[in-house]
């Protein structure tokens, strides 16, 4: 667990806590949502991250998770619908050691993660040192017609 | 919005108090759902609470519900709510949601449910504490506040889960618990049922993951290096550089040992084993060896040692066994009070005494005590109804009454409790009762019974604990114990039974009485002391300067810790009361419990015939001591945690410092000229020894026998990079360093031995043999590091320490004593010496049951040759149980034919 100390005031513990402080340090509250309801989904995706992303890395664990995040994508470019946020930015990070490993049908099977996924790294500052993952644009299998 | 709720679901409460608290509920429309509906069409599995927002979008999060309510009320989000957010979805809800499953759904009490959020609450009353205001994040309360409230009010809402030493956490859950918004929070969702409301739904929830995988917690935490700080390294080196010179003066054995005064004076006792039990390994873990742990690092603190221990022997149980063995109960306690201390002196207990409670001091210490109570108006007297055989001339104990079930018909059924109905029986109710001894027709009698006046001395126990507890060493699940005991209420208990085998009344109409032996039986430790020393005195009477260390399994906790503290302080003699209680929670066997009657498990007289060293019983029984929470005994985790940590980490170090010193420097310590990163690993070892003196000092046996290991993996690891084998084949330099490495790696060698001596004594003198390590420093630990194996110190031969456990050998040893060898051989010699009650008792249920079986089979008028095959199938049973009981053969053939 990440323990942060500020200058002023005592120490921060807990990654999305650290996260959220910094975005304020840097005066880009933007990415914490901009109404309540913007700013309560943030919330919930961060502590989404911290409790069923991280420390779980059974296969059948991380495939719920991807499972139920390819069917709320969906209808959404970003995490709070159509503005980019912290919620992205953590998500991104915590999935990226399960999406580096998955194969090509299953990102084709995730399609709305990867689809996000591969938006989201190339974002301008946000993939860091992380390898860039592909994604193939045309489907493997067109048995849709 | 929509608010989607479940009956009994515990995310409830803390959103509906958030809406109540930061927005009227006007426009939240409430629906309920059932626990299995899945309400949120993106996420697979049913979720409750769940928000539905205007937008069409959900919040299937309790605490981003709560937050959206607060945001919507105008308030602004900040760092510290943030954390405590966090915290409770990571740290606090997997733990409560263990402990809300133990107790909810698998009806678990007490410790069970209270250690697993122990941490979680303890961290909540340290913050609240640190902080001026009353509230978690801010000046009001506000929504950590309510979050927090709400996961935890299901738990706390029972006093007997908020523990009162958390004062601050206390006042805060009243303060909350008190507002009008959470008050109906709670209304609505416990519906005045307490935490029971939460079983429909916690019922259909899947198994906690924090559940899973936790059978067992004996894994080690990995240890991470601290960083060191300049002073720290510079007060390591200079203890190193005292060597000899730093050790304690030591303390001359003297025989009796006695109190000195201004000195610590350290009086240890086992819980007293019952002399007709063959103790298992469970019973072995939970006093004699963990008490033998601690007394015998007590010595090496030179504290003024004292560790008794003997065997109970009053009681019925004693006076049946001895009928059944045709022998008097003096010689039944002879022989089994030897069977026990051979166990004992096998498993190396270094009892400075170990007695028993027979004794004629028992008598005249007993006899005192309850004389001084009377005078002292702490006895009462009453009349009891109980049954009472003639020809026997004896009343008789429920559990030596058979009769007709009051309730059922059932014709068997025992004076306590009916096996077919299973319900509980007042033995005077039995219809056509008899005695199991004799088989004739007792008689109801009242009979004069006295007893401890335990409402009346109630206070001065409630005094004596508020003094003792506070800063004192006991287990929490003892505290926990003693306070509910003291919670219910106390009541007479009734001190004296229809016996002849057990300490006399000393009281007119009392002749043909004796105490019941738990009245009795604490008072052995004074008595078995007394034939110790003819100054026991000095010992049990003296408060001031005694502290006194009582070991033992939880379910002996009220004894030690109300009833004869309640007699002490009756007396008022000034007797010694225990200072630290240390109880343990169980042991099980591989998945199940010990068991006699069935042959599961192994006993103390068994584990010398498995060919496994009694040093390497006490090492993994240590590792996985039961503290804390029950744990288990694994013949697979045994083999295991040999092969890796003492064969492969201890005792491959070890012996590695040891052969280097042999084979590259002619058997003498080199000459050590330490760097920097020298004075690092060994201010790493000095910091694990502090620990490790911590830990004993708090009687935390299982977690510093962890420490040893951890050292003993940095003094690996520093082999293994700096590679004296090579090294010494190099130039001037190299083979300094080659020398350094390798006096520096025995001297960390011999300050194991000397750590690993309370919990592996026979394994610690063959380490200091073979290094020859001076005298002093065998029998002392100092609370520094030191160097005791200066350079040119020889040292004498060096071998291997331990064997590797092989997978066929564990296997067949795992076959032996899972129940299957009982049921192969129940005739052998083991059944006729070592029959328990217990096997007795399971035989007897067999015996019922086939009994039923024939009878019910001619009723049907079955087929005669079936019949036959099951009347030989009973009379086998009853033949073995006739073996076990130690009857002549012909006894139950007679009686069947009735």
């Amino acid at each position: 667990i990440p323990v942060l100390q500020t200058n002023n005031g005592p120490s921060l513990t807990g990654l999305t806590t650290i996260a959220a402080h910094l975005v304020k340090q840097a005066n880009k509250e933007y990415l914490l949502g901009s109404t309540p309801e913007e700013k309560a989904v943030v919330q919930q995706w961060l502590e989404y991250r911290v409790t069923r992303v991280d420390g779980r890395s059974s296969k059948d664990d991380i495939c719920a998770v991807l499972k139920d995040l390819n069917s709320y994508l969906e209808d959404k470019v970003y995490l709070t619908g159509y503005n980019f946020t912290l919620a992205d930015i953590l998500l991104y990070y915590g999935l990226h050691r399960f999406i580096v490993d998955l194969t090509v049908q299953e990102k084709e099977k995730y399609l709305n993660v990867s689809r996000w996924f591969c938006h989201i790294q190339h974002c301008p500052g946000i993939r860091q040192h992380l390898s860039s993952v592909v994604f193939i644009k045309n489907r493997l299998y067109t048995n849709s017609q | 919005m929509r608010l989607f709720v479940s009956e009994g679901a515990p995310g409830s409460l803390p959103v509906l108090a958030a809406a109540g608290r930061a927005q009227g509920r006007a426009e939240l429309l409430v629906s309920t759902v059932g626990p299995e509906e899945c309400v949120v069409p993106f996420l697979t599995r049913p979720r409750v609470p769940v928000l539905q927002l205007d937008s069409g979008n959900y919040l299937f999060s309790t605490s981003a519900i709560c937050r959206y309510f607060f945001l919507l009320s105008g308030w602004e989000q900040d760092d510290l709510t943030n954390q405590w957010l966090e915290w409770e979805a990571t740290e606090l809800q997997p733990a409560l949601s263990t402990a809300l499953y133990y107790l909810v759904v698998q009806g678990k009490k007490g410790e069970d449910v209270l250690g697993p959020v122990r941490r979680a609450l303890m961290h909540i009353d340290h913050s609240l504490s640190r902080r001026s205001s009353p509230f978690l994040a801010g000046e009001t309360e506000s929504l950590a506040d309510i979050v927090l409230w709400g996961a935890l009010y299901p738990l706390l809402q029972d006093p007997s889960y908020l523990p009162e030493e958390l004062g601050a956490l206390h006042s805060w859950f009243q303060t909350l618990s008190s507002q009008e918004p959470c008050q109906r929070a709670a209304e609505t969702v416990l519906k005045q049922q307490g935490v029971l409301a939460l079983r429909p739904y916690l019922q259909k929830q899947p198994q906690p993951c924090s559940l899973e995988g936790r059978v067992v917690s004996n894994e080690p935490e990995e240890e991470e290096l601290a960083t060191l700080s300049e002073e720290e390294i510079a007060v390591a080196v200079a203890a190193w550089e005292k060597g000899l010179e730093g050790l304690p003066p030591l303390r001359p054995q003297q025989n009796p040992v006695l109190p000195v005064a201004g000195e610590r004076n350290v009086l240890i006792t086992s819980a007293l084993p019952y002399v007709n039990n063959v103790p298992h390994l469970g019973n072995i873990i939970g006093c004699v060896l963990s008490a033998d742990v601690f007394a015998r690092y007590s010595r090496l603190r030179q504290w003024n040692t004292l560790y008794l221990c003997g065997t109970d022997e009053y009681g019925t149980a004693t006076e049946t066994k001895a009928l059944e063995e045709g022998l008097a109960p003096q010689e039944i306690c002879d022989k089994y009070h030897a069977v026990h201390a051979d166990i004992y002196r096998w498993f190396n207990i270094s009892f400075d005494f170990f007695g028993r409670t027979t004794t004629p001091q028992q008598t005249k210490i007993t006899q005192d005590i309850f004389q001084r109570l009377l005078a002292r108006g702490f006895v009462l007297q009453d009349t009891v109804e109980q049954l009472r055989c003639e020809q026997c001339a004896r009343f008789l104990a429920d559990r030596f009454v058979e009769g007709v079930c009051p309730f059922c018909g059932y014709e068997e059924a025992r004076g306590d409790q009916c096996d077919k109905c299973g319900k509980l029986i007042n033995a005077i109710e039995l219809k056509k009762p008899q005695c199991k001894v004799c088989r004739s027709c007792p008689v109801v009698r009242s009979s004069q019974h006295l007893f401890l006046d335990l409402p009346k001395l109630g206070t001065r126990v409630e005094e004596w604990l508020e003094r003792t507890l506070p800063g004192s060493d006991w287990t929490p699940n003892a505290r926990f114990i003693t306070r509910s005991w003291l919670r219910d209420g106390l009541k007479p208990r009734c001190i004296t039974r229809d016996l002849k085998w057990g300490t006399p009344v000393p009281l007119e109409g009392f002749e043909d009485k004796v105490f019941y032996v738990w009245f009795d039986a604490t008072i052995g430790y004074l008595s078995i002391t007394a034939n110790y020393t003819d100054q026991w005195e000095k010992w049990w009477k003296n408060p001031e300067q005694v502290s006194l260390y009582q070991f033992m399994a939880k379910d002996n906790v009220p004894f030690h810790g109300i009833v004869f503290p309640s007699s002490a302080l009756g007396a008022e003699d000034n007797y010694t009361l225990v200072s630290h209680l240390i109880a343990t929670e169980y042991l099980n066997y591989e998945d199940g419990k010990f068991s006699k009657s069935r042959g599961v498990g192994v006993f103390g007289d068994m584990a010398q015939d498995t060919g496994i060293p009694a040093d390497i019983w006490r090492f993994y029984l240590l590792y996985i001591r039961p503290e804390g929470q029950d744990s288990a005994f694994s013949w697979t985790d045994m083999l295991f945690k040999n092969n890796s940590e003492l064969l492969n980490n201890l005792g491959n170090f070890i012996n590695r410092a040891g052969m280097f010193v042999s084979k590259f420097f002619g058997g003498f310590v080199p000459e050590m000229v330490l760097t920097s990163d020298d004075q690092r690993l060994l201010t790493h070892v000095a910091l694990e020894l502090q620990h490790y003196h911590q830990l004993l000092e708090k009687v935390r046996i299982r977690d510093a026998l962890r420490s040893i290991l951890t050292i003993s993996r940095h003094g690996n690891q520093y082999i293994q990079v700096n590679e004296p084998w090579k090294r010494i084949k190099g130039g001037e330099a190299d083979r300094q360093r080659a020398g350094t490495v390798t006096g520096l790696a025995v001297n960390i060698a011999a300050l194991l031995s000397v750590m690993l001596q309370p919990y592996m004594p026979t394994v610690s003198a063959a380490i200091q043999a073979q290094l020859q390590l001076p005298p002093p420093a065998c029998r002392a630990l100092p609370t520094g590091f030191l160097c005791t194996l200066p350079a040119g110190h020889q040292i004498g031969t060096v071998s291997p320490l331990f064997q590797k456990l092989e997978n066929d050998q564990i296997e067949s040893l795992k076959q032996r004593f899972s129940g299957g060898q009982a049921k192969a051989s129940p005739k052998t010699a083991v059944g006729l010496t070592a029959a328990g009650p217990q096997q007795v008792q399971a035989l007897m249920e067999d015996v019922a049951k086939q009994g039923d079986t024939v009878r019910e089979l001619k009723a049907q008028k079955a087929d005669k040759n079936q019949i036959a095959a099951e009347v030989a199938k009973l009379l086998d049973l009853k033949k073995q149980l006739a073996l076990a009981e130690g009857r002549p053969l012909e006894t139950p053939k007679g009686k069947k034919k009735k």
